[in-house]
């Protein structure tokens, strides 16, 4: 399993760098796209979990449709560099809390449970698979579906409904 | 896993590779052949036998072009724009099978680089990446013809993958499987899905030709109304690659709409002789790179406009009653 774990860490690092990137980018334009080589690494991960069909899903959805209409807001919007304001000062002194309460959860959880924690049992061969998250979607998971779709619904309506001109 | 099966792996992703740039190559050629034909001219015959090394010659060319970086672009990311374009169109043949398997010196080869089980979302998910080398190549440009060119490419690439998404599924349904080789199977064992499945085939075929770009629906071309379009601002070798990536493309969607609808590699005595596989599929690509051309040749350019309006109200509802459809046809005729 050393082919596996050299490509882990491989990937590991590419994506936290991309997440780094991406907090650290002034341009609005590369922190988005830092954000696209970040999902699609985690595609990558998902393969190596043996889960194709969610690293499919994860490229189309995320890096392919969401980011596509976030960086079309940035470009449309113009994008300025960000300039190092003091303002939202407090955001960032939460946001810092947050990510240390975060962190020490974390940290407690890796070293009281041990690092193979026994938080998910086995896994089947199949879980993942199209067939599977199809079957699971539809019996097990049909209500938040149905939700899901019209949370979705109600979101579409109401972009027309906003740029209608009356 | 053992070196000979790397080595495969490599050797068959090198002749894919070459396989796109060549087809680029031959495919320009083919192009300006058959449109001179439709339009009673000649065409490029004068380099080479039959105009034969015209791609040669093209290539040299731009080549020594000068290669022009705009003062106030985006040096990295107009750098990284054409390489963006080309890679999902070289990655995305990946998953198409060119035949069953051959035999070389006792070792069994199959002709395709990855059967993997979720084929076609692979197709749909490289198909989506693509979108980016447009929008950086448009924004990094920082100029406004490339930025509305690039906008208008992307709205109308987004729009039609719904469309292309949805002409997937029937061939899926069909054969219970999202593998691209186990389409092919079925459609050996049943009949092309052409055959089942007219109207995705349509549908299929208008979304691709928007997909890529291609005429009627070439907005990036639309010199009268944008100059050029997202690659308005590239010269040499960085508009050769957006060139590439373009034909490359077309190649592609073609051998995917044949492998989708045009029973793939399958022919009269491929069971028997494999080596048949690859030389029905290239004939199939063949017929429809001409189809691509010959639409080019008669047909008008859609208004931007009317362009997205029919994506939207009749590409959309079509493919929906196309999967309802199918979906319904399935269950209730075993």
């Amino acid at each position: 399993m050393t082919a596996e774990l050299i490509l882990f860490l491989v990937l590991a690092l590419v994506a936290v760098g991309a997440a780094l990137g991406l907090l650290f980018s002034r341009n609005a334009v590369y922190a988005a796209l830092f954000l696209v080589l970040n999902f699609i690494t985690v595609a990558v991960f998902y393969l190596l979990l043996n889960a194709p069909f969610l690293a499919m899903a994860q490229v189309t959805i995320y890096a392919g449709a969401i980011m596509v209409l976030f960086l079309f807001v940035i470009m449309l919007l113009g994008a300025r560099k960000l300039k190092t304001s003091g303002e939202n000062l407090w955001q960032r002194r939460l946001a810092i809390g947050l990510g240390v309460v975060l962190l020490g959860e974390l940290v407690v959880l890796f070293f009281a449970k041990g690092w193979r924690g026994t938080l998910i049992g086995d896994i089947g061969s199949k879980f993942g698979s199209p067939e599977h998250i199809g079957i699971e979607l539809f019996n097990q998971y049909l209500l938040p579906f149905e939700i899901t779709s019209i949370l979705l619904l109600v979101g579409i309506i109401g972009a027309i409904v906003l740029t209608k001109d009356n | 896993m053992d070196m000979i099966l790397v080595l495969e792996w490599v050797i068959k992703s090198i002749l894919l590779i070459l396989f796109g740039i060549t087809g680029f190559a031959y495919t320009t050629y083919y192009e300006r052949r058959a449109l001179a034909r439709i339009q009673t001219r000649i065409g490029p015959n004068r380099a080479g036998p039959a105009g034969l090394l015209q791609p040669v010659a093209d290539g040299i060319k731009l080549i020594f072009n000068e290669e022009l970086i705009p003062a106030k672009a985006d040096k990295v990311l107009f750098v990284l724009a054409p390489i963006i374009t080309v890679l999902p169109a070289l990655i995305i043949w990946a998953v198409v099978p060119w035949g069953t398997s051959i035999t070389i010196s006792g070792r069994e080869i199959p002709l395709y680089l990855a059967d993997i089980n979720v084929g076609a979302l692979y197709i749909m998910a490289v198909a989506s990446i693509a979108v980016y080398g447009i929008v950086i190549a448009g924004w990094s440009s920082n100029s406004k013809y490339p930025l509305l060119g690039s906008l208008r490419s992307t709205a109308q690439i987004i729009s039609y993958e719904l469309s292309l998404g949805l002409a997937f599924v029937g061939p899926i349904m069909l054969s219970n499987s999202m593998s691209m080789v186990s389409i092919v199977e079925k459609q050996q064992e049943t009949a092309w899905f052409i055959v089942l499945q007219p109207l995705g085939f349509v549908i299929f075929f208008l979304a691709i030709l928007a997909e890529i770009n291609r005429a009627p629906f070439d907005m990036p071309e639309a010199e009268q109304e944008l100059v050029g379009g997202y690659h308005t601002e590239y010269s040499g070798m960085k508009f050769a690659l957006f060139f590439m990536a373009e034909y490359i493309k077309m190649i592609a969607v073609s051998a995917i709409a044949a492998t989708l609808f045009l029973g793939g590699y399958s022919g009269p005595w491929v069971e028997s002789i494999p080596w048949l596989g690859p030389i029905y599929l290239l004939l199939k690509i063949f017929i429809l790179l001409f189809v691509f051309i010959w639409i080019r040749g008669t047909l008008p350019r859609f208004r931007y406009d009317r362009l997205m309006a029919f994506g939207w109200k009749i590409m959309l509802p079509a493919a929906l009653i196309n999967v309802f459809l199918t979906a319904v046809v399935i269950m209730f005729l075993p």
